[in-house]
């Protein structure tokens, strides 16, 4: 089971909360204080990309962010409910970044990959017919943790 | 935290202070601000982005999008920013490249091309 399970309704307001729990839960499990910001960034990006997939193919059930706390590495898996959504666009994210800029609203999709992409090193993109899922970790040292 | 935004005219150059955090819930504000600006006939923009929390990919696209409007007038769209955090997310997209990135809104507005 994941360590903290969050559930919102996939709407732009909300993932500035997913952002300040995965950031909160990160911290916890020892995850570096320089990187904090990158664990910010990219659950916001992943979840900003759900809530986007979720409005444009209209779906209303929840955006899923699941926040992993292991021993050495703290994970974060944002799943979409789009089938075919995340696909395998990670794949060639990282270079397209400009060319995505051009065409504004629908190049963000991309260019939040790109983000992803350039700032985590271990993504993973994945997609079945349930929806698509953004997997990430991080390094953590769980051990000296005082709240 | 919301967003905050305020703009002064300094010569030529509309200096547009951005504050608080960019993301996909926000960044349509800020989108309005430049298409209102444009569409009012200021070309020479200066976004201002000392006191900007966070910025994702959304307000990156917003940003694009408002350079892409002020260069149909032959304008300008230049940023201030020496946060490394936010920097970063300019250099991993490659977009150090397409916008000019000043120290200070002084140098902005004296900058020419």
């Amino acid at each position: 089971m994941a360590t903290v399970e969050l559930r919102f309704s996939a709407l732009p307001e909300h993932v500035r909360t997913a952002r300040l729990v995965a950031a909160a839960v990160a911290r916890r499990a020892g995850v570096d204080e320089a990187v904090l910001d990158e664990v910010r960034l990219a659950v916001g990006e992943a979840c900003s990309r759900a809530v986007g997939l979720h409005a444009s193919n209209d779906i209303a059930a929840p955006v899923r962010v699941l926040l992993i706390e292991d021993e050495k590495k703290f994970s974060i898996e944002v799943g979409d409910g789009v089938p075919g959504g995340a696909g395998p666009a990670g794949a060639h994210a990282g270079g397209e970044a400009e060319g995505a800029a051009e065409s504004e609203s629908e190049g963000e999709d991309e260019m939040g990959l790109a983000v992803i992409s350039g700032l985590v090193d271990d993504v993973e993109v994945t997609s079945d017919e349930s929806g698509g899922v953004i997997r990430m970790s991080w390094p953590a040292a769980s051990a000296a943790i005082v709240p | 935290m919301d967003l905050s935004l305020s703009t002064r005219t300094v010569g030529d150059r509309t200096v547009v202070e951005v504050g608080g955090e960019i993301d996909v819930y926000t960044a349509p504000k800020l989108r309005e601000q430049l298409i209102e600006l444009v569409n009012d006939g200021s070309y020479h923009l200066v976004v201002d982005m000392e006191r900007v929390d966070f910025l994702d990919s959304t307000g990156l696209g917003v940003l694009v999008g408002g350079l892409k409007r002020v260069r149909a007038h032959e304008g300008s769209l230049r940023l201030v920013c020496n946060q490394e955090r936010i920097l970063k997310i300019f250099r991993v997209t490659g977009l150090t490249k397409v916008f000019p990135i000043h120290t200070s809104v002084d140098e902005a507005v004296s900058a020419t091309d």
